[in-house]
């Protein structure tokens, strides 16, 4: 009988330690799912399709008390038009240097929401996302500045990288590089003492 | 007989002058430390500890500043690599002034481990129409672009090669180094460096204490004496805390770009893999791990 109920005892402490096994195998099979769908997650924000900001990056350089944009834009009523400001913005107007035969301000600028940017498929986008817009059409440009190779860079080279938008350097309206004053060359053999 | 009798006493002579030299002289113990120090890849970790000890006290005695002195080895699985973004450089010289700010590098008699050359477009890359004392008011001049030079940290580098001494040799991150200490200041090396890259303390350093970099490495930005020669490190002090080279973050246009080549995601390989890559002087087998490329 005493010998009976230490088998039980025994196959008991088997099957459940068999159970186990097997559930925690199950669970580490299930937490590896889970892990793997993370990770396909974070590879498609680092594609940039997700809504959130895929990049830290420094804040956009407003001109002071340009932005918000509603703050006069509410009062305006707007003019979808083509043409040539003159009476605000007209600086803009004047250093306009990007593809201007084509484009105005409406191609980047939402009509109806001042605050956003606009894709042209017509989705609004934060002026903190705005290397999306500039890569619409700079895509090469924004392939090397994903993987950090356009661009000034710091943070570190093992670890995080710290990002500029587009705009930190070139001015969207003239994007252009502006000329640099250099800095002093080396001091000639001749004059050497 | 004769002739033995005076070599012996030849001997005795100069070992008692030589002595009578060093009490005479003053020579503390520390100098006597120094002038006795053995090679830097030959120390042990003690003994490397207590020389940096001894080095932080000297610095702080020579120009009032507490020295963060450094000899953090290599990381594993490390090898370090550079590319120049030839199609973006302007010529600026912003890397060579934060160059020299970052490894102390002598302000008189003018040190300077970055030399930019403009070159004509209508020649290509081609040293002998080069020049670094362009002076526009802006940059960059119509029908030029620039190629800025430094130590390309070769893979099979000359200097390292012709050193009498040992006193230079490349880590195992590919940074090719100086222990200046043991340095006999015999400028082979620099004959031997086909790129200009390495330079010669011919007087004492002359560095403002106020602009001091007090983060140091003992085999980078520490500072020099005279007599000594010195060269970029990948900013030694810098890349193996984790940090981009001192030039690297001060470019203005974004044309430095560095990692680690053993790394297959670094922005490094990618310009390998992506970009067209040249380097400079290819036939002389020197194998630089500084690689020049068209971004555009």
């Amino acid at each position: 009988m005493k010998d009976n109920f230490y088998e039980n005892i025994k196959v008991s402490v088997i099957l459940t330690s068999l159970y186990l096994v097997l559930l925690s195998g199950c669970k580490n099979k299930e937490s590896d799912t889970i892990e793997l769908n993370k990770v396909n997650t974070e590879n498609e924000v680092s594609i940039g399709t997700a809504q959130t900001n895929d990049y830290a990056v420094e804040a956009p350089p407003f001109s002071d008390g340009i932005f918000p944009c509603t703050d006069c834009h509410k009062n305006l009523i707007p003019n979808p038009v083509k043409r040539v400001l003159v009476d605000w913005h007209d600086d803009i107007s004047a250093m306009f240097n990007h593809d201007s035969e084509n484009r105005w301000c409406l191609d980047c600028h939402d009509l109806k929401n001042r605050d956003s940017l606009r894709l042209a498929s017509g989705k609004l986008l934060d002026f903190k996302e705005s290397y999306k817009l500039c890569g619409q059409c700079h895509g090469e440009k924004y392939r090397d500045w994903k993987v950090g190779v356009h661009g000034q860079r710091t943070g570190e080279w093992n670890g995080k990288k710290e990002y500029l938008l587009c705009v930190n350097c070139h001015n969207p309206h003239s994007p252009k590089f502006r000329e640099l004053t250099p800095e002093a060359p080396p001091i000639m053999q001749e004059d050497i003492k | 007989m004769k002739n033995e009798n005076s070599r012996r006493s030849f001997i005795k002579n100069i070992s008692l002058a030589t002595f009578s030299a060093l009490a005479l002289s003053g020579c503390n113990t520390k100098a006597f430390d120094d002038f006795l120090q053995q090679n830097f890849k030959t120390l042990s970790k003690k003994e490397k500890d207590i020389i940096i000890k001894n080095l932080g006290i000297k610095y702080k005695e020579k120009y009032g500043k507490e020295f963060h002195i450094s000899d953090k080895p290599a990381i594993d699985g490390t090898l370090f690599g550079y590319a120049l973004d030839l199609s973006r450089c302007v010529g600026c010289r912003r890397c060579v002034y934060a160059c020299v700010k970052e490894n102390n590098q002598s302000r008189e008699p003018q040190i300077h481990w970055i030399e930019v050359l403009q070159m004509e477009k209508e020649r290509g890359i081609d040293f002998a129409h080069s020049t670094a004392q362009y002076n526009p008011e802006k940059v960059p001049e119509k029908g030029y672009f620039y190629v800025p030079v430094q130590c390309q940290q070769c893979k099979n580098p000359p200097c390292v090669k012709v050193c009498p001494v040992k006193a230079t040799w490349q880590e195992p991150d590919g940074i090719t180094v100086i222990d200046y200490n043991w340095c006999i200041g015999c400028r082979y090396c620099m004959a031997a460096c086909p790129y200009g890259a390495r330079h010669f303390n011919w007087g004492e350093p002359d560095v403002p204490v106020e602009e001091l970099n007090t983060e140091v490495h003992y085999l980078g930005n520490r500072p020099r004496m005279k007599g000594v020669v010195e060269k970029c490190t990948f900013c030694i002090q810098r890349t193996r805390e984790g940090k981009y080279p001192a030039c690297v973050e001060i470019c203005p246009v974004g044309a430095r770009k560095f990692g680690n080549l053993l790394d297959p995601d670094s922005e490094i390989r990618y310009i390998l893999e992506n970009k067209r890559v040249l380097i400079l002087k290819q036939e002389l087998n020197t194998q630089p791990k500084f690689y020049y490329f068209f971004g555009i």
